[in-house]
């Protein structure tokens, strides 16, 4: 990993991006690793377009600035894509993964760009199919740390379920950890 | 040692306030404050304090029951932002000069008009001559500490003035980041007990709080008042070195970095120094010789220490997170200004506002004014005193 990895989720409102943000930030402090996870407020509406970053770092991270940059972006919901340019300063190398039932060649032709890493995943459909909710967040993660490899998926789905269970009950919980190790298997690259 | 939590700044300011478990707290929820309450409503309903919370009407109502249960002679905590200071504003200088020993978290939120809830340091410097002390975080860590610090600074025998906790509203107060926390009972070893001073709640000994106090005494009340500040600045030190032995995190009136060095050097608070920390590692591996000066705590005011470790610096840029409408550059600037007067050198001195309502600053910017700095020492000019960063058009 190099020193900071800047991670943007693109979601709406009530899709679960902040959690996302915070999740993959948590699991990776559980491995040692420096972390800020932050969303973005402006105006809050349920189904609104909305943002929110993860920074993680093998050093303490000082800067309390806006992610401009950001290595790895995941795009919640495919219908943001015609709306907002997901791409906007993402370097060309970067990473992009959009919650889709295409393929990664057939999105690279639809929107029309050329470089960046792209994957995708059904991650809607693996929500309804272990969680039972259209909630694509959790899914989300296990793409990006399979894409990323940014770290241990078993260590995320084990912070996950710490924390899930706790909150919303092992029925919930085991279901969001299932979504996430479908969608670390099922996400798509080049 | 403590243990690695991931937390908001909000979440911080709360976890330490059930860790210091006041006797009262008053306070009245806004943004971006409102998690503070929140959460510490929380734990009142889970048991986990002794602390009455009173849910007031407004936050007149929240300083002043603050104000009532201090001198009671009780342990109290509030939390603010912005407007919601405003509306304390009378009260904030009954609390100063009753010298209750008050703690508030103020999340720093920029004052109206028009309407905005993100960050900057006008609610700050709109009481700093309230008689408050203030304390500034740079992070969450800071937000955690730094309350902590407050119960015993603002308790201390010596001192028994209230101390508002600043931090960056958003920024910090809704980030999740690091921190390492102290167990609950090394908290409550370091703050201790609350020694009460002339309580109201006495029937022996009957005082009064807040009498008339006309031409013929109040001028030597407030000029008495005026003499607690110097020695506050030597209590906050003692404090910040005693938490230094015990969470292996040393406070105190400011934090230099790479300052001894320096010929080009920018003061600022709150989070952007920790932006600025990034900045200057940028610029030193390109060999400019940049520092900065970080001030946690800008009441009482370090004139001659800021003084003394500015001495070096040919150059220097005062970063502002608020105007004073009408005034010769911002309240940073104008405070700077007047304790580098008595220096020998004179080095030149500029101000850059930035960050009103939320705008963002980035490391960018920030190499931006020491580069500005650089061409004024290379050309011994100086275009404009006053400047903006940040800003468009």
């Amino acid at each position: 990993m190099p020193e900071m990895i800047e991670v943007r989720w693109h979601g709406r409102g009530g899709q679960g991006a902040k959690t996302a943000a915070y999740l993959l930030a948590e699991s990776a402090m559980g491995e040692g690793k420096y972390i800020q996870a932050f969303p973005e407020y402006g105006p809050e509406r349920m189904g609104a377009p909305m943002l929110s970053f993860t920074r993680i770092s093998n050093r303490p991270i000082r800067i309390h600035c806006h992610v401009s940059n950001p290595k790895v972006v995941a795009v919640l919901d495919p219908t943001l894509l015609g709306a907002i340019n997901v791409f906007a300063g993402v370097p060309d190398d970067g990473i992009v993964i959009v919650n889709t039932e295409d393929s990664p060649e057939a999105l690279r032709r639809s929107l029309g760009v050329s470089d960046r890493r792209i994957f995708t995943v059904p991650a809607t459909r693996i929500a309804l199919e272990t969680v039972g909710r259209a909630i694509p967040n959790t899914p989300m993660i296990g793409a990006l740390v399979k894409a990323t490899g940014l770290l241990s998926i078993d260590k995320v789905m084990e912070y996950t379920r710490e924390r899930f269970t706790g909150r919303y009950g092992t029925r919930v919980a085991e279901g969001n950890v299932n979504a996430i190790r479908r969608a670390y298997e099922e996400v798509r690259g080049e | 040692m403590g243990k690695v939590v991931a937390l908001e700044g909000n979440q911080a300011a709360a976890l330490a306030m059930r860790q210091i478990n006041p006797d009262v707290v008053a306070a009245y929820p806004i943004t971006p404050q409102t998690e503070v309450v929140q959460e510490f409503s929380q734990f009142v309903a889970d048991g986990l304090v002794d602390t009455e919370l009173i849910a007031v009407e407004s936050e007149h109502s929240a300083m002043s029951a603050c104000i009532g249960a201090s001198a009671s002679g009780a342990r109290v905590m509030t939390a603010t932002s912005a407007n919601g200071m405003a509306l304390m504003w009378e009260v904030l200088y009954i609390a100063a000069s009753a010298r209750l020993p008050i703690v508030m978290a103020l999340v720093n939120r920029a004052l109206p008009g028009n309407i905005n809830i993100h960050c900057d340091h006008s609610d700050s410097m709109g009481a700093r001559d309230s008689g408050w002390l203030q304390l500034f975080s740079e992070n969450s860590q800071e937000v955690y500490d730094n309350l902590i610090q407050a119960v015993r600074i603002a308790e201390h025998l010596d001192v028994r003035l209230p101390v508002m906790v600043c931090y960056d509203g958003f920024i910090i107060s809704h980030a999740v980041e690091c921190l390492e926390v102290l167990e609950d009972d090394i908290v409550r070893n370091f703050i201790g007990e609350l020694e009460p001073v002339n309580p109201l709640l006495d029937t022996d000994r009957f005082i009064t709080y807040g009498p008339l106090d006309l031409y013929d005494f109040y001028f030597e009340h407030k000029r008495q008042q005026m003499e607690v500040y110097p020695t506050a600045k030597q209590v906050i030190v003692g404090i910040g070195k005693e938490f230094g032995s015990l969470a292996g995190r040393e406070y105190g009136l400011y934090e230099g970095y790479l300052l001894d060095d320096a010929e080009l050097a920018i003061v600022t608070l709150g989070s952007s120094a920790g932006t600025a920390k990034e900045a200057v590692d940028h610029l030193r591996s390109d060999g400019l010789p940049v520092g900065m000066l970080k001030l946690r705590c800008f009441r009482p005011f370090p004139n001659t220490e800021i003084a003394q470790v500015l001495s070096r610096p040919k150059a220097i840029a005062v970063l502002d997170r608020s105007v004073s409408f009408g005034g010769f550059g911002g309240p940073l600037f104008t405070e700077i200004r007047s304790a580098m007067f008595e220096n020998e050198t004179s080095p030149h001195l500029l101000n850059y506002i930035y960050g009103l309502g939320g705008r963002d600053i980035d490391v960018e910017d920030i190499e931006g004014v020491y580069k500005d700095l650089q061409r004024v020492v290379d050309t011994g000019n100086v275009e404009r005193i006053i400047n903006y960063v940040g800003l468009r058009g």
